[in-house]
């Protein structure tokens, strides 16, 4: 049971990472369905810059100086968070400045992300082969030890030790992230024109809102934490296996953006019952491969009455932005 | 009273494309006044008073703020010389609270601290005697309401000089006497104020001096007491202009719509059509003359089986068979399929009339696509028809093929006009068919209508020009908010007349008294 729930948080906070940078960019009116590419490109990014950091500083043995993998974190982290911005930046040329269609364009990012770190992570394993010829181990399995490195303390803490402080630093990250999230949007201007540019941009344009600026931005920076989703999938939740199945948690955090209106907060609890749902049929003994397919759409089939029920009470406040998915420039006479 | 000028406009033009909004528009407000700008549709207002708010650069001429000639390229330059205009479509985000609005797009440096500008918004209300909860949602506000936050958001940022475009349109008689009172709170606290209204009643009874506009030109300033509901109107409509357009006599007119007693309620319970009577013959063109927004978009649809009535008849001769049907809460396929032919133009071109992406022959298609046995389209005769509205109409496109959203506006309304006709109507609406359009055009739209009246067919036209009003129509009905007003003889109707039932304030008292008065 203890290991079903912090395997349940450790999944969810990958899909937090995910759906905290898409709530970003939808309440900057950008409905953004490249996140599953993004999250490929946040994990590529970050394994090529392991592998290339590693192969500079050698094998991750135990022994070394602290710095050494200390870096080993902070710069697969550093450029994934490059990679999904670059992402977001291309997305947001082709919506804002060229004014194509939302849709279409997130479809487009989420191929070419898929697509892209495919390409990358092929290149890494050529270079892992190439490195292991003059010695140097390039492990995934043994870099991905220090992004799940607990405090030491965790293990002396019993049940509840284990339950809230063994997990690594993206794991943290991503609560930290999402409640300063929550923060910006409900409590500074900056949040407020933000969301004023999804809900009207119109209105934000006449109030003397840049609105492209607002979308530029809030979609680079959502999509560099939704990189980060990638990055804390391998690395954490995989342990440093690369499996090609990052889109699904994409795909996964875009479900939870609406199961938590579009609010980061809830997204931190929200993130925890989806990781439990898509691993539950794991940890229930004596299913068929089949049945255990079904326990993975659970999340999706959550989502979908959340919809229905949000629709129904049809609360202003529950709804998606109004200017969700609309491209926006002034009216020309 | 002490006549400090607070904003002076010189000699200001604009100009869209060839058309003239404004040409040397004078205009002076001073401090602690109420000014009118009275005029008809399309005179300008709206564009001058845009030019002051930053939405447009004039041209040519001079904004004088305070002594110093003004550069306003912007509503933030506009707030900058304290100006604020509350335009006629508010601008608020719905899920926003009032003060959340008011805040938006402001950055004084100060903390940002929501119970803050709630007590600051609190207490501007208080000053002028607004009521207003600071905390509720837009979307849980009455039209009245939202208003009041575009006046206190405009007031938030430390406004002087308050532009209001048509703020009564939309409240009820109570509500604007609210305003109202609160508008001259203001003005004893010396701010100016600049109202665009339609309704002449209203300009008398707030407004300190007129100024009227009449096709982009400034006509005259006067002072309110100075002047009559008559004098006004003349002025706003102008002496007659000839435009020699062709009207046979009608001939042998019979009964072909009768619509008798509708009334109708929009999705926000306003009453947009009250007990609307009239008849259609066959064989003239019945002309309907309103401020725009007075109920004639309503009217139409509804005849067309697009707007819900909640009350009365829609009874239509049919010339086939000879017989009277009901075309009351029929769709658009049923009062066809009933062999009603009602050719409908909507006012807006490419939102309603035709999809801008597809080409002439593909619009025609919508019109006839359910004709034909096979599951198959046949494109030939929509693609003939096609070209014979290109060569009959003179519409300038490389071929039939072309995206209509490509097409100047002249040749879009040339094509949609051309499509309604050739499905051979007995009944065709249009309204402001010339819109936008250049002089030729429009004449080749009018004798297009004429044509179809000599054909017998019942013509009901929409239009917002007086003088092409009182000359294309047979009859000319007017409207005035959702009411009949009169319906006059085009041939004999004066433009005064025509403009006085536009703009005159009907209430149920009042209607009362002038019967009295008749029967005097």
């Amino acid at each position: 049971m203890l290991t079903f729930l912090t395997q349940a948080v450790r999944i969810g906070m990958t899909l937090l990472f995910g759906s905290t940078g898409e709530t970003i960019s939808e309440k900057s009116g950008h409905l953004n369905l490249g996140v599953p590419g993004v999250m490929c490109i946040g994990a590529a990014f970050g394994c090529v810059s392991e592998t290339i950091y590693i192969s500079k500083v050698g094998s991750l043995t135990d022994g070394r100086s602290f710095f050494v993998y200390l870096f080993a974190v902070l710069i697969p982290i550093l450029t994934a968070i490059i990679g999904g911005a670059l992402a977001g930046l291309l997305y947001s040329v082709l919506t804002v400045s060229l004014r194509s269609n939302q849709n279409v364009t997130g479809l487009v990012l989420t191929t070419f992300g898929v697509g892209l770190s495919k390409l990358m992570i092929t290149s890494v394993q050529k270079k892992i082969i190439s490195a292991s010829v003059t010695g140097v181990n390039i492990s995934f399995t043994q870099a991905s030890k220090y992004f799940t490195a607990s405090l030491p303390f965790a293990n002396k803490l019993g049940v509840v030790g284990k339950l809230l402080f063994s997990y690594g630093i993206m794991i943290y990250l991503a609560i930290a992230v999402a409640l300063i999230a929550a923060y910006v949007l409900s409590k500074t201007r900056l949040g407020l024109h933000l969301r004023a540019v999804g809900e009207n941009p119109a209105t934000a344009d006449a109030a003397g809102i840049n609105v492209s600026a607002y979308r530029y931005g809030a979609t680079c920076v959502g999509c560099a934490v939704s990189a980060l989703g990638g990055l804390t999938f391998i690395m954490d939740n995989l342990n440093g296996n690369w499996e090609y199945i990052i889109d699904a948690m994409g795909w996964l955090s875009v479900a939870l953006v609406i199961f938590t209106v579009w609010k980061p907060n809830i997204a931190i609890p929200g993130s925890i019952i989806f990781g439990g749902l898509y691993i539950a049929a794991s940890y229930i003994n004596g299913i068929s491969l089949a049945t255990k397919e079904i326990f993975k759409i659970l999340p999706y089939f959550v989502t979908v009455v959340v919809l229905i029920i949000t629709s129904i009470r049809n609360k202003r406040e529950n709804q998606p932005p109004a200017g969700l998915g609309m491209n926006y420039f002034r009216e020309e006479r | 009273m002490n006549k400090e000028v607070a904003i002076e406009l010189r000699r200001i033009t604009k100009t869209f494309g060839n058309v003239v909004a404004n040409k040397d528009v004078d205009l002076t407000v001073y401090k602690g006044e109420i000014l009118a700008i009275l005029g008809e549709n399309g005179s300008g207002k709206t564009t001058l008073m845009n030019m002051i708010a930053g939405i447009y650069y004039p041209d040519e001429g001079h904004i004088i703020v305070g002594g110093e000639e003004a550069v306003i390229k912007s509503p933030k330059d506009a707030f900058r010389y304290k100006i604020g205009m509350i335009h006629q479509h508010f601008k608020l985000v719905d899920v926003f609270t009032a003060s959340e609005n008011v805040i938006l797009g402001v950055n004084d440096g100060s903390k940002y601290r929501l119970s803050d500008v709630n007590e600051r918004v609190a207490a501007i209300a208080e000053k002028y005697g607004f009521i207003i909860n600071p905390k509720k949602k837009i979307h849980e506000m009455s039209v009245s309401e939202k208003q009041t936050v575009e006046i206190i958001k405009v007031l938030y940022r430390g406004a002087d000089i308050l532009i209001l475009d048509e703020p009564t349109a939309v409240l009820t008689p109570q509500e604007t006497e609210k305003l109202f009172a609160v508008l001259r709170k203001m003005k004893e606290d010396g701010k100016s104020i600049i109202i665009i209204t339609h309704k002449m009643h209203e300009v008398l009874s707030i407004s300190d001096r007129v100024a009227v506009l009449r096709k982009g030109e400034h006509i005259a300033t006067v002072n309110t007491a100075e002047t009559s509901e008559a004098e006004l109107t003349e002025m706003m409509v102008g002496k007659k202009i000839s435009l020699n357009i062709n009207r046979p006599e009608p001939k042998n007119p019979c009964e072909r719509l009768v619509v008798s007693n509708i009334s109708s309620v929009d999705s926000e319970g306003v009453q947009v059509l009250d007990d609307i009577s009239f008849t259609a013959f066959s064989g003239e063109i019945l002309g309907i003359a309103g401020i725009a927004g007075s109920g004639q978009r309503e009217l139409l649809e509804s005849i067309a089986g697009l707007y819900p009535i909640t009350s009365g008849e829609i009874m239509y001769n049919n010339p086939a068979s000879g017989e009277m049907e009901n075309l009351r809460n029929k769709t658009p396929m049923q009062i066809r399929d009933l062999g009603v032919r009602l050719s409908f133009v909507p006012e807006d071109r490419l939102g309603m009339g035709l999809v801008g992406n597809m080409g002439i022959t593909d619009n025609i298609m919508l019109r006839s696509y359910t004709k034909g046995k096979s599951m198959f389209l046949d494109r030939i005769p929509p693609k003939n028809l096609a070209k014979e509205i290109i060569k009959s109409l003179e519409v300038s496109t490389p071929d039939e093929e072309t995206p209509v959203r490509r097409l100047s506006g002249g040749n879009v309304q040339k094509v949609l006009v051309g499509r309604e006709i050739a499905s051979a109507p007995s009944v065709l609406m249009a309204a402001y068919p010339v819109r936008g359009l250049d002089i030729n055009s429009s004449y080749m739209i009018y004798n297009l209508l004429t044509q179809q009246k000599e054909n017998g067919v019942a013509v009901i036209f929409v239009g917002e020009d007086l003088d092409v009003l009182t000359e294309l129509c047979d009859r000319i009905l007017v409207i005035n908010g959702g009411k009949i007003t009169g319906i006059l003889d085009g041939r004999t109707a004066k433009k005064e007349e025509i403009g006085l039932l536009m703009t005159k304030h009907v209430s149920s008292a009042e209607a009362k008294e002038d019967e009295s008065n008749a029967e005097k």
